[in-house]
């Protein structure tokens, strides 16, 4: 792959959207524009995120690549291969030894520093976009910070099924100003997207979008006084290594109704295992 | 047990050498040549290049041997190269009104300066399939005939010397560039015309017939459709003057419009159009079609809710490259999510007093 610049894209591409990038992080939550481009994997298979992390790696990182939690699923797996041909940089599934995270749909388990980027792959960046399709009139909303939609769509979940029927891209208010979507993590993640001392980028990139959480940044899930948001996993703990307190996946083991549960965060459990806590 | 999380490294090495395989077929059938594919399925070379928003009938055609003739597989594959091209600059806009004719017919003048040129088309043939064609032979010469060397002025500006259609006045501002900046709204009619030109066919097609069945009703006439090469020009700074770097086939489709006038502009005919890589003739007249119905504000007609009509409708889903990879992301794992959501929902099963099957029987 000599005949590509470091991590595929060109200085002119990444320049720009290191640009968007400063902008994003300097209105935490605010979505910026910026002109995505093609990338030789499809979108929706996290081309926001690549070009997000394409744009922010140096020879010295060492890069971490999970979908689902899990370093060894598909995409993570051909997102790393990608990485290690066209940016040649270390790789790595230890959460506390990887630079910069990319990841789909989960937080890791294992709280991040202030020496890590952690880049999140967006599939719709608008947390308004499925209660107002267009996006000239969500812009708007955004700049009125005109969010009572929002909060009357939570307010019929509450009413219609006791609770606020939404258990992924849970909407958070972010730093008292823009309403967010946080991408798809379950709701069990939230909690972890505030006052996190590493830096948060998100990438979506048919979409178009960049935006931001800077260090140790307000983040607050949506809820009302009387339905607190709540942080929602199965009852259950760790079939592998026995956690009780990480986000866990069921596995279906048989036709009868045999199930059972592990950490999606594969760093996590097996970390466990080798300090033998199971 | 354990579920076979690991080996997707190997799994997904050995799917790509499966596919290869897979792409080959038969290998007592002789190989097709990328020649073949360039100079025989030239229509599938043509859609390739408009959607792939690249001139380049070697590689559009390689993309489609690569592709096993997934055309819009072929067109991502040419997308995702161009990406990767650095921009030496811009050309001169192409002049349609010195094209070397292949085709050139107007539905609006039985006759006109320049004349009527069928061409090589489909419109006239009867649909039968042809079981020479499966044995392989020669196909007998076509009549040749002096080329006409008669000025072809587009329909439009005849139309227009009497004033009877809407002036096009030149603007020789830069267009705003869609593969360099992010599509934003409100669009112009260039960023609109760019962004149809490379739309999916199927898609532009369909926006196109919804508006002859009267979803945003307009009655469009082919006011000229021209299928030609035309010379690229490029200003070369070093030299200071322009110098021609190429010629590319194009098709051009303007369409006209009865309009019978609104608060804002006079009775007149109003243009619809459509320019598009090769010889793409759906294409072109789907896309003057769809141009014309986007223009509703500016010509001060009303909006009656009809997608075609929507700018933004229009423009965000007509990408098939997009489309695609967002339509089948939704194969790749959502364990997690699926995960959350199944919580969910027993929990507002369990508060709605449903016994869970397995529960009770546990």
């Amino acid at each position: 792959m000599t005949d590509y610049n470091f991590a595929y894209l060109d200085e002119q591409t990444k320049r720009m959207i290191r640009r968007a990038l400063l902008k994003a992080l300097a209105i935490p939550g605010y979505q910026v524009p910026f002109a995505s481009r093609e990338m030789p994997m499809p979108y929706g298979w996290g081309t926001g995120g690549v070009q997000v992390t394409a744009s922010v790696l140096t020879p010295e990182d060492r890069l971490k690549v999970i979908d689902q939690g899990a370093d060894d699923t598909t995409n993570a797996v051909s997102i790393r291969k990608f990485f290690e041909k066209t940016a040649q940089v270390a790789t790595t599934t230890r959460t506390t030894e990887a630079t910069v995270i990319q990841t789909r749909h989960r937080i890791p388990e294992t709280p991040l520093g202030e020496d890590q980027i952690l880049v999140y792959q967006v599939p719709i960046p608008e947390p308004l976009r499925f209660l107002e399709p267009r996006e000239t009139e969500t812009r708007r909303m955004h700049a009125l910070e005109e969010y009572g939609l929002m909060h009357v769509k939570l307010y019929e979940d509450i009413a219609r099924h006791g609770a606020i029927a939404t258990a992924y891209a849970y909407p958070v208010k972010v730093a008292g100003r823009y309403v967010m979507d946080p991408s798809p993590i379950p709701k069990f993640d939230n909690p972890k997207l505030s006052d996190c001392p590493a830096i948060q980028l998100f990438g979506a990139g048919r979409e178009q979008r960049i935006y931001a959480l800077p260090p140790y940044t307000d983040v607050v899930s949506l809820d009302f006084e009387d339905h607190p948001f709540e942080a929602s996993k199965a009852p259950h703990a760790c079939a592998l290594c026995g956690s009780g307190d990480s986000y866990l996946d069921e596995i279906v083991t048989d036709d009868a109704g045999g199930r059972m549960f592990l950490c999606s965060d594969t760093d996590y459990c097996e970390s466990r295992h080798e300090r033998g806590a199971a | 047990m354990y579920v076979a999380t690991k080996g997707g490294e190997r799994a997904i090495d050995n799917a790509h050498a499966w596919l290869a395989e897979e792409r080959r077929g038969d290998t007592d059938i002789p190989e097709l040549g990328v020649a073949q594919i360039r100079e025989q399925l030239a229509l599938s070379v043509n859609r390739v290049m408009a959607e792939g928003s690249l001139y380049d009938r070697d590689l559009a055609a390689l993309a489609i041997k690569q592709s096993r003739g997934d055309l819009i597989e072929a067109a991502f594959l040419i997308r995702a190269y161009r990406t990767t091209l650095p921009r030496f600059g811009s050309s001169l806009p192409v002049d349609t009104g010195t094209m070397a004719c292949d085709r050139r017919i107007s539905a609006t003048f039985k006759d006109l300066p320049g004349g009527q040129v069928l061409g090589p088309t489909f419109d006239y043939t009867h649909r039968l399939i042809d079981f020479a064609l499966a044995a392989e032979g020669g196909v007998p010469d076509a009549p040749v005939a002096a080329p006409d060397p008669a000025p072809k002025p587009r329909v439009a500006d005849v139309i227009g010397r009497e004033g009877m259609i809407e002036d096009n006045p030149r603007d020789d501002t830069t267009p705003p560039d869609l593969t360099r900046a992010p599509l934003e709204f409100p669009a112009n009619r260039a960023l609109r015309l760019q962004a149809l030109t490379r739309s999916d066919e199927g898609f532009t097609l369909g926006m196109a017939y919804s508006t002859q069945r009267g979803y945003g009703r307009t009655h469009p006439f082919v006011g000229e459709l021209r299928i030609g090469r035309v010379a690229v020009g490029m200003e070369v700074p070093e030299l200071g003057f322009a110098i021609e770097i190429g010629e590319v086939e194009l098709t051009e489709c303007e369409t006209v419009n009865q309009f019978k006038g609104s608060k804002t502009e006079p009775a007149q005919f109003t243009r619809g159009y459509g320019l598009v890589f090769g010889q793409s003739e759906r294409k072109a007249i789907s896309m003057s079609l769809v141009d014309r119905a986007l223009r509703w504000a500016e010509l001060g007609e009303d909006n009656v809710g009809a997608p075609a009509q929507d700018t933004e409708f229009v423009l965000s889903h007509g990408d098939n490259i997009q489309a695609t990879g967002f339509l089948e992301h939704i194969k790749l794992p959502h364990y997690v999510d699926f995960q959350s959501e199944l919580e969910l929902v027993r929990k507002l099963r369990r508060e709605a007093g449903v016994v869970d099957t397995r529960e009770a029987a546990e």
